[in-house]
């Protein structure tokens, strides 16, 4: 066979066969926010475009930096570019039939609902320990109506069975050990970061088909 | 006594910024639910813990 690109119609197909048509009718018809597009983000906004989501919302005021390689889903050849759009761009590759919006701006408690205002999940994948309380708490203040997805405590080169999902509230979840601080100098190693992106992502998706 | 993050703790009658503030928290870190809603943020000082309540600091860690 030859090397070609599928059908919108021919990829559906197949997700459908692999996810049921039930299943990938809700994800098409679904839109969730990605903020942050580091470790996590990326990791999260791949596995939620291969799964069928209909719309991504990508949001990152970071270029991609040759530190970031060992565990973004970045390529060598976009250090330098905004992340919004690289990712995008290999996202585009993987599930050309997603719909994207980008976002190159920092999110602050003023602007996140312009940012997100249009996903009914929003996923937390920032790296500062004060970036996630504050879209956390923006988020449950004051869009009430959102599943929120967040993460914490994923650094470091402990067990990976420590990572895990937990269900706060009803409409607020957190994965991660809790406790792996990249501030105590531990590091972040890709297969760890990406458990805890895959928690996440997988509990996006939970959410999306009614099963939490 | 009130339940917090799982653990039954005497602290009926403190605000929820004294006790964040006793235990060690740091407020830019954290988010706090109070039965099952969220404590906004300008309200830590006026929110005052009760018998019975359970209350769940998440406290978050940085990386990403």
């Amino acid at each position: 066979m030859e090397p070609h690109k599928p059908t919108h119609e021919e990829m559906l197909s197949a997700l459908e066969l692999r996810q049921g048509t039930e299943a990938v009718r809700k994800l098409q018809a679904a839109c969730v926010a990605v903020c942050g597009l580091g470790g996590l983000g990326s990791n999260i906004a791949i596995s939620l475009a291969r799964a069928g989501v209909g719309k991504l919302i990508l949001v990152d005021f970071d270029c991609v930096d040759v530190t970031n390689l060992h565990r973004q889903q970045y390529k060598a050849n976009q250090v330098g570019l905004p992340k919004p759009e690289a990712l995008m761009a290999n996202l585009k590759e993987i599930a050309p039939y997603t719909e994207f919006e980008t976002h190159f701006e920092k999110a602050t408690a003023e602007n996140l609902d312009k940012l997100v205002g249009n996903a009914q999940v929003i996923c937390e994948a920032f790296d500062k320990a004060e970036a996630k309380a504050m879209l956390v708490n923006t988020v449950l203040e004051t869009m009430p109506s959102k599943y929120l997805v967040a993460a914490s405590g994923m650094a470091g080169f402990e067990s990976g069975n420590a990572i895990r999902t937990r269900k706060v509230t009803d409409k607020f979840y957190i994965c991660g050990d809790g406790v792996s601080d990249v501030d105590g100098g531990i590091g972040l190693v890709a297969p760890r970061v990406m458990l805890c992106a895959a928690h996440q992502a997988l509990t996006a998706i939970r959410l999306i088909l009614g099963l939490e | 006594m009130l339940t917090i993050n799982g653990q039954s703790v005497e602290a009926a009658g403190k605000t929820v910024a004294q006790y964040i503030a006793e235990a060690g928290y740091n407020t830019a870190r954290i988010a706090v639910e109070l039965n099952q809603a969220i404590v906004p943020r300008a309200k830590y000082a006026e929110t005052v813990l009760a018998d019975g309540d359970v209350v769940e600091v998440v406290n978050f860690v940085g990386g990403g």
